[in-house]
């Protein structure tokens, strides 16, 4: 027991060699390798089409790879896995477009798979899933049906919804590209305080001030690999690569 | 009123112009918005007005509402006879069902409205209760009806017939057609070969055919397909056949339902970690069914209307008695007035059922409340 703990501390959650994907015949990820450790947090960035939504979904198997090895908690995703499901229930994901489920309001959001997949009791569900809107700040919204709430409350309630099944990693794509410009900054608060518990976090953002502030390592992606992974620091100030240069003075220089 | 001027941001909300809002300016704008509109609604009044005091004298004024026969209707007034109605009304409702044991039917009927209340309302007081009820109540119903159990004499299925059989084919019919239509939906979506196969052609199959040759098909030969020994009756043959009919119809509007769901949605569950059945049950099916209904409704109730097709296979429902009606020499000739009544048990039927749709599809609206 005291084995695994101090092992699981040492060894990443996350470990990927070698990894690539197609879809059909055109080659999405090629060749990427990456260790993410406990409580870290990665953000990722690059060009549109260069793969890096591709990359974080490959991670809870929303997108399968065919080569190469992807280790989350230890277990390696493979074809004849046989519990998908409680992998996933460990790695929350966060959705440019939000998918809530419009047919149940933000509490029953919350609470339907720590009930159902992890069989949590209702009145325990309920608890927790208040205690987490709490936190992204609208438990008086818990009531409400997700076509009521402005963007910004949608998003930080499917924050709430992740969190609810207690992941051990969160995984966001293009958490606040789909909202408006007022609504930004509260569902980036969001995220930074979620990252000062301490959570592994991989974001796939353009929010190069939100990569500054928390991220321990930036990952600048093109074409399917990845270019250059450096700590935000030296990532923004003195890039190594070109086309991190070229990508950097697109985004910053507006 | 517009000289008036405010400091920028201060400009207040302005009631709008006087006569472009409330009942004068719905008119307004409605009926008497140029002249040539104002002439075609003066014109289409007066046309209105002779036109229902015409419908108003031959359904009401003029009716005569109980005579022996035709000639006798003629002789008291000139409008609607519908005594070839109220001298059968019996008949109409119950077919030839023995009158002493009609109670049975009227019990069947108003406990089924108790048996639906909490299948229709969700909201309705003690529905948990109610449901143990609507569970039961096919059996109740079917002991009630054809008898043969605690002391209550057999009736034979012959003498079924009137609105009491169109109730018994429809609503059986629609209650076993949406379970059924719901796993083909399924089925025609699933990875598995097998299952996916097997319900495209059970679904093409059925949507291929016309409901009268599988009336034929249940009249005739459905007994040699069923294992020897076993003699379903008639009604329960034909029932089969109303349900596996449109259960293809309604299994393709809910796969349309089911294809309508964003992707992300199917993602957002899979992320959660949950499993298939749960993805079915609590995300897919509550949304696709929600989508789905203007298209269940339609096909529902083309399904009741369509029972009146039993006819052709010698089963008397409300045509087939107002048939054998119009055959009676008292009656002759009073077709309008048969098929008017029918078609007014049809209508209602079926008006209730479309705003029973109306009303839930606004109750599962969750855009704006």
């Amino acid at each position: 027991m005291v084995n695994t703990k101090t092992k699981s501390i040492t060894k990443p959650v996350i470990e990927i060699h070698g990894m690539h994907k197609w879809f059909g015949n055109f080659h999405v990820l090629k060749n990427i390798s990456l260790a993410v450790n406990q409580g870290e947090r990665i953000v990722i960035c690059g060009p549109s089409g260069s793969g890096k939504s591709t990359l974080i979904r490959c991670i809870n198997r929303l997108e399968v790879h065919q080569q190469g090895d992807i280790i989350v908690n230890d277990i390696e995703l493979t074809g004849d896995l046989k519990n998908l499901e409680a992998i996933r229930s460990d790695v929350g994901m966060v959705f440019q477009s939000f998918n809530l489920f419009p047919h149940l309001t933000v509490l029953e959001n919350c609470t339907l798979a720590p009930i159902w997949v992890k069989g949590l009791p209702k009145k325990e569900a309920n608890e927790l899933a208040m205690e987490l809107l709490t936190r992204v700040k609208i438990p008086e919204q818990a009531l409400k049906f997700p076509g009521q709430l402005s963007g910004g409350q949608q998003q930080r309630v499917a924050i709430a919804r992740s969190l609810c099944m207690q992941p051990k990693i969160m995984l966001f794509d293009e958490p606040t590209s789909a909202l408006d410009p007022e609504m930004i900054k509260e569902v980036l608060d969001t995220m930074i305080e979620l990252a000062e518990t301490g959570m592994t976090m991989l974001v796939v953002t353009h929010e190069m001030g939100f990569a500054k502030k928390v991220a321990d390592s930036v990952i600048f992606m093109d074409e399917g690999e990845i270019i250059e992974q450096n700590d935000p620091k030296k990532f923004f100030n003195n890039p190594q690569n070109e086309r991190t240069k070229l990508f950097l003075s697109q985004i910053l220089n507006h | 009123m517009s000289s008036q001027t405010y400091k920028p941001g201060s400009y207040p909300n302005l009631p709008p112009p006087p006569g472009t809002v409330g009942v004068y300016g719905w008119i307004k704008n409605n009926l008497f918005s140029s002249i040539s509109n104002s002439l075609l609604t003066i014109i289409s009044a007066i046309l209105l007005y002779y036109l229902i005091d015409g419908i108003i004298g031959w359904f009401f004024l003029d009716a005569v509402f109980d005579a022996d026969s035709k000639i006798e209707c003629r002789k008291i007034d000139s409008g609607a006879c519908w005594a070839v109605i109220t001298r059968r009304v019996g008949q109409f409702v119950y077919g030839f069902y023995p009158e002493v044991e009609r109670w049975r039917i009227d019990v069947s009927f108003l406990t089924m409205f108790v048996a639906f209340a909490p299948l229709l309302y969700p909201d309705i007081p003690k529905r948990k209760w109610l449901l143990w009820f609507s569970a039961i109540y096919p059996v109740f119903a079917f002991i009630l009806i054809n008898g043969g159990f605690f002391g209550l004499a057999k009736i034979e299925y012959s003498l079924f017939g009137g609105f009491m059989l169109t109730v018994i084919l429809g609503v059986s019919g629609i209650v076993c057609s949406l379970p059924l239509g719901i796993v083909l939906a399924l089925g025609r979506q699933s990875k598995l070969t097998v299952v996916r196969t097997l319900s495209v052609c059970f679904i093409e199959f059925m949507r291929g055919v016309p409901l009268i040759t599988l009336l034929f098909v249940a009249s005739s030969m459905l007994n040699y397909f069923m294992p020897p020994g076993t003699n379903f009756s008639i009604l329960v043959r034909v029932i089969i056949m109303f349900t596996f009919f449109s259960a293809a119809y309604i299994a393709e509007v809910i796969r349309g339902g089911i294809q309508a769901i964003p992707k992300g949605q199917y993602e957002a569950a899979d992320a959660l970690g949950m499993t298939y059945w749960q993805k079915t049950r609590f995300i897919t099916l509550p949304q696709a069914l929600k989508i789905s209904i203007p298209g269940i409704m339609n096909t529902f109730i083309g399904l009741y209307k369509d029972t009146t097709l039993v006819v052709v296979i010698g089963l008397l429902d409300p045509l087939g008695i107002g048939r054998a009606a119009l055959a009676d020499t008292k009656w002759n000739g009073l077709s309008t007035e048969t098929y008017l009544f029918v078609a007014l048990f049809f209508f209602v039927s079926c008006f209730a059922m479309s705003r029973y749709s109306l009303w839930l599809e606004s109750k599962l609206n969750t855009d704006h409340k």
